[in-house]
C-alpha cells in the first residue's frame, strides 16, 4: 500500500504537473525553432508574441462571458482560442511586413534580425500593457477539477490524493493533436516539405520552384497557433501577467535550444526534458522517502536537490551544459 | 542633451534633473562597457544584468562592516566550502592536464562536480542556517568588511572580470546569436544566485544603508558653511522677504534642498571622473594597435587567424574589460542608492534597454555610447510625462469621463516600452549604425 502511495505522489506532484508545464513549454519551443529554422533568427519577442496571443484570446473570452455564451463545464476560453489565433496571425503579418520583411530582402545577418526582434519586444510589451495592464489575470471557468485529492482518497481508500485540475487534462489532449496535426503538415503535406526544404537549403529550394514568400506566410500562421495557444494554455493553467511570459521566454529558449534548434521534434521533445528536469530536481523527495523506506531508514532533512528558488536556474544550467558538449542538441538540429 | 537635462532642472526640479544626470553617467558607463565588446569585437553580450549585479554585490561586500558574531557562528563551515571549492577546480585541472581527452575522463570528471556539489551542500547546511539565523530582520549574513564604498568600485570590476572569465570560456566558441542567449541565460543564474544565497547577500530582504562616499544631506542641514553658502547663492531672493522669522523658515526651506542637490552633486562628480578616465581609455584603446587588430578580428577573423593574431585569446580579453566596465557601473548604481536589492534585476532595464543605449548610440564609438546612454535614459524617465502630454493634446475635445481616455492615461508608464522600442526599430532601419557612426581616422 505504501508504494502504492508513493507512486501517487510522485504522479500528483511530479508527473502530471511536468507533463503540463512540458507541454505548455514544447509548444513554445517549436514556434521558436520554427522561426529559426525557416526565417532564421533568435526571435527575443517569442514571450511577448505570447502574451499578445493570450490577450486577445482573454478579451474574447470576456465578450463571449458578457454575451453569456459558455461552454459548460469546459472553459470559454476554449471558445474564444480560434479568434485569438485570428488576432494574432493578423499582428504577426502586420510586423513582418513592416519589420522583418526589409532585412530579409536585405540578406541581414541573424544579429540584426535578434536585434530588430528586441525592438519588436518592448513595441509588444507596450502595445499588451497598454490594453490590458500589466496586472495578474485568471480568465479560468467552468468546472476546476475533473477528479479532487478528497474524492480520490475516498474512492480508492490511500492516504495520498490525487487531484487532476481540468486545465492540466486540457493542456495534454491540445498539446498532442496540436503537435500530432503539425508533424502530419510539416512530413505529408506538400506545403509541409517545402519548408523543411527551405530549412535545410534555401538556395537549392528556390530554384526548385518553392515561393518563399508563401513559405514566410505558412510560417507565421503556424507560429501564430502555436503561440496563441501555447499562451492561453499557460493562462488558463495557471494565470496571465506579461511579465511571467516575458520571463517564460528563456525556459523555451532553453527548451528548443536543447532539443536541437531548428528541429520541431526536438524542440518538443525539450520542452519537456526542460519541465522534468525543473521539478525533479527541485522537489523534496522526504514524503516519498517516508513511504518506501522503512521507519528506522526515514530522513530527517527535506531530500531536495535543489531549493525551489533554483527552479529557472536548472533549466539553464541543463542549456549551458548541453551548449557545451553537444552545441547541435540531444536530437541534431542545425549546426551551429 | 545637456540642454534637455537643464530644461527638466528649471521646469521640473534640479532634485529630479541631477538624478536623472547621474543615472545617465552611470548608463554611459554601462553602455562604453556593452559597446568594446559589440562595437569593437562584434561580440554579443546579453548578460549585462548579471554584471551590474555582481557589481553591486561587490559594493555591499566591500562596505558593510563584518558581523562577528555570524562569523563565529558559520565562517568555519563557509570557509571549509571554500576551501572544497578551489580543491575541486585544482582536482579537475589536474584531470584535464593529466589525462588523454577519453570518456572515462568526461564521467570521472562529472561525478566529481557532482559528488563535489553534494559534500559542499551538506557540509555548508549548517553554518549557512547559523548565519541567516543571527538577527534575521538585521542581518542575518556574513557582512562585508567594512572599507569604503569606492574601493568596491574595483572590486566590482574585478568581480564582473571574473565572471567573464568563466563565461567567455564557456561560451565564446557559440555563433554570435546563441552567445547571446547563452549570457542572457548566465545571467539569470547569476541573478538567482544573489536572490537567493541569503547568506551571502541577504537576498531578496535587500542591504540598506550602505555608507556614502559622500556627505549625509541631514549632517549638511546643520553645517555653517554649508547654509552660508546656501544663504550667499540665494541672497537675492532672501533679502526681499522682510520678516526675518519668515527669512529664516525660507532659508530652512532653501537649506533642505539645497542639501539634497549638494549630495547629488557630489555624486555627479564622482561619476563624471569615472566617465571621462574611461572615456580616455577606451579612446586610447580604439586607435591604438590592439583597437586595430580588434576591429580586423570583427571585420574578418580568418584573415586575422591567417594574420596570426590569437582571435580566441582575444576576444575573452575584450569579454573580459568590456564585463569589467559594466560591473563598475553595477558598484556605482548601488553607490548611488545606498541600498542593494537584488530583486530588482531584471533583464528588461539592465540588458535590454543597455543595448538599446548601444545601437541608438552608435556601435563602435565611444561618444555614440556616452550619447546612447544619455538620450535612452532621459526618455526612459521622461517618456511617461511626454506620453501624457501627447495623449492630452490630441484629445483635447474629449471629456476627461471618457474610458478610453482614462484608460490611456492610466497606462501612460507603459509608453516607455513603446518609445523604447519603435526607437530602437526606427534607427535599425533607417540609421543601421546609431545616431553617432563609427568613424576612424587612419592617419
Amino acid at each position: 500500500m505504501d508504494f502504492v502511495n508513493a507512486i501517487i505522489l510522485l504522479l500528483n506532484y511530479i508527473f502530471i504537473p511536468a507533463l503540463t508545464y512540458g507541454s505548455q513549454l514544447a509548444l513554445g519551443a517549436i514556434f521558436v525553432t520554427l522561426i529559426y529554422g525557416i526565417l532564421r533568427f533568435a526571435n527575443f519577442a517569442t514571450g511577448d508574441m505570447m502574451s499578445f496571443g493570450t490577450m486577445a484570446t482573454i478579451l474574447f473570452t470576456w465578450y463571449f462571458q458578457s454575451l453569456g455564451v459558455s461552454l459548460g463545464v469546459l472553459p470559454t476560453a476554449l471558445l474564444a482560442i480560434p479568434f485569438g489565433i485570428i488576432f494574432m496571425i493578423f499582428y504577426m503579418l502586420l510586423i513582418d511586413k513592416f519589420v522583418f520583411k526589409y532585412y530579409r530582402q536585405q540578406k541581414s545577418p541573424p544579429v540584426q534580425f535578434a536585434m530588430v526582434s528586441i525592438g519588436v519586444m518592448f513595441v509588444t510589451q507596450a502595445v499588451v500593457r497598454i490594453i490590458i495592464g500589466p496586472a495578474d489575470r485568471r480568465f479560468f471557468d467552468g468546472e476546476k477539477f475533473i477528479i479532487k485529492a478528497r474524492e480520490f482518497k475516498e474512492m480508492t481508500g490511500l492516504n495520498e490524493g490525487l487531484a487532476l485540475k481540468s486545465t492540466q487534462v486540457i493542456t495534454i489532449f491540445v498539446t498532442i493533436v496540436l503537435v500530432s496535426l503539425l508533424f502530419w503538415f510539416l512530413n505529408r503535406t506538400k506545403t509541409g516539405k517545402s519548408m523543411k526544404a527551405y530549412s535545410d537549403n534555401e538556395d537549392l529550394a528556390l530554384l526548385s520552384g518553392i515561393d518563399p514568400k508563401k513559405i514566410v506566410l505558412v510560417t507565421w500562421i503556424i507560429a501564430g497557433i502555436l503561440a496563441t495557444i501555447g499562451g492561453a494554455l499557460y493562462g488558463l493553467d495557471k494565470s496571465f501577467k506579461p511579465f511571467t511570459y516575458f520571463n517564460n521566454m528563456l525556459p523555451i529558449f532553453a527548451a528548443a535550444i536543447v532539443g536541437g534548434i531548428g528541429n520541431p521534434f526536438g524542440a518538443f521533445l525539450g520542452g519537456y526534458v526542460i519541465a522534468f528536469s525543473e521539478i525533479l530536481l527541485t522537489y523534496a523527495y522526504k514524503k516519498f522517502f517516508m513511504y518506501i523506506l522503512p521507519e528506522s531508514m526515514e530522513p530527517n532533512s527535506l531530500v531536495q536537490l535543489l531549493s525551489t528558488d533554483y527552479k529557472f536556474a536548472v533549466s539553464f544550467s541543463i542549456l549551458v551544459i548541453v551548449l557545451i558538449y553537444r552545441p547541435s542538441g540531444i536530437f541534431k538540429g542545425k549546426v551551429l | 542633451m545637456m540642454v534637455l537635462i537643464l530644461l527638466v532642472g528649471i521646469f521640473q526640479s534640479w532634485n529630479i534633473a541631477l538624478s536623472i544626470f547621474n543615472l545617465c553617467l552611470i548608463s554611459a558607463v554601462m553602455t562604453m562597457g556593452a559597446n568594446i565588446q559589440w562595437g569593437y569585437a562584434g561580440l554579443i553580450n546579453f548578460g549585462i544584468m548579471g554584471y551590474t549585479a555582481l557589481g553591486g554585490l561587490a559594493a555591499v561586500l566591500i562596505s558593510v562592516d563584518p558581523v562577528q558574531e555570524a562569523w563565529r557562528a558559520g565562517g568555519f563551515d563557509i570557509l571549509m566550502s571554500l576551501w572544497l571549492i578551489v580543491v575541486m577546480v585544482l582536482v579537475i585541472r589536474f584531470i584535464l592536464k593529466r589525462f588523454e581527452k577519453s570518456k572515462i575522463r568526461s564521467y570521472s570528471i562529472a561525478a566529481i562536480i557532482i559528488s563535489g556539489i553534494l559534500l559542499i551542500r551538506f557540509s555548508a547546511e549548517p553554518g549557512i542556517e547559523a548565519i541567516e539565523a543571527v538577527d534575521p530582520a538585521k542581518t542575518g549574513f556574513l557582512g562585508g568588511f567594512g572599507l569604503p564604498i569606492i574601493f568596491s568600485w574595483i572590486v566590482g570590476a574585478l568581480f564582473a572580470g571574473g565572471l567573464a572569465f568563466i563565461v567567455g570560456k564557456v561560451a565564446l566558441g557559440l555563433r554570435a546569436d546563441y552567445l547571446a542567449i547563452a549570457t542572457l541565460l548566465i545571467s539569470e543564474i547569476v541573478v538567482a544566485i544573489i536572490k537567493h544565497e541569503d547568506w551571502l547577500t541577504r537576498g531578496v530582504k535587500n542591504v540598506i544603508g550602505l555608507k556614502r562616499p559622500a556627505p549625509y544631506e541631514v549632517d549638511l542641514q546643520t553645517t555653517d558653511w554649508f547654509i552660508n553658502l546656501v544663504e550667499k547663492f540665494n541672497s537675492g531672493k532672501l533679502s526681499v522677504i522682510e520678516n526675518l522669522a519668515d527669512r529664516q523658515a525660507a532659508l530652512n526651506q532653501l537649506v533642505i534642498e539645497g542639501s539634497s542637490v549638494f549630495v547629488k552633486l557630489c555624486y555627479s562628480g564622482l561619476f563624471l571622473v569615472v566617465v571621462i578616465i574611461l572615456l580616455i581609455l577606451t579612446q586610447k584603446a580604439l586607435y591604438s594597435p590592439w583597437g586595430r587588430m580588434m576591429r580586423a578580428i570583427r571585420d574578418n577573423e580568418e584573415a586575422a587567424n591567417a594574420m596570426g593574431k590569437n582571435v580566441v585569446k582575444q576576444h575573452l580579453l575584450i569579454f573580459i574589460l568590456g564585463s569589467a566596465i559594466v560591473g563598475i557601473a553595477g558598484a556605482m548604481l548601488v553607490t548611488q542608492d545606498g541600498l542593494f536589492t537584488p530583486g530588482s534585476y531584471r533583464p528588461m532595464r539592465y540588458t535590454f534597454l543597455i543595448w538599446v543605449m548601444v545601437i541608438v548610440g552608435g556601435s563602435g564609438n565611444n561618444f555614440g555610447a556616452i550619447l546612447g546612454g544619455f538620450v535612452v535614459w532621459f526618455l526612459w524617465i521622461e517618456s511617461a510625462p511626454i506620453a501624457l502630454f501627447l495623449i492630452n493634446f490630441f484629445t483635447v475635445g474629449i471629456p476627461a469621463t471618457n474610458a478610453l481616455k482614462a484608460h490611456l492615461i492610466e497606462s501612460v508608464p507603459y509608453f516607455r516600452f513603446l518609445m523604447m522600442g519603435l526607437g530602437l526599430l526606427f534607427i535599425m532601419r533607417f540609421r543601421p549604425k546609431g545616431v553617432l557612426p563609427e568613424k576612424i581616422e587612419i592617419k
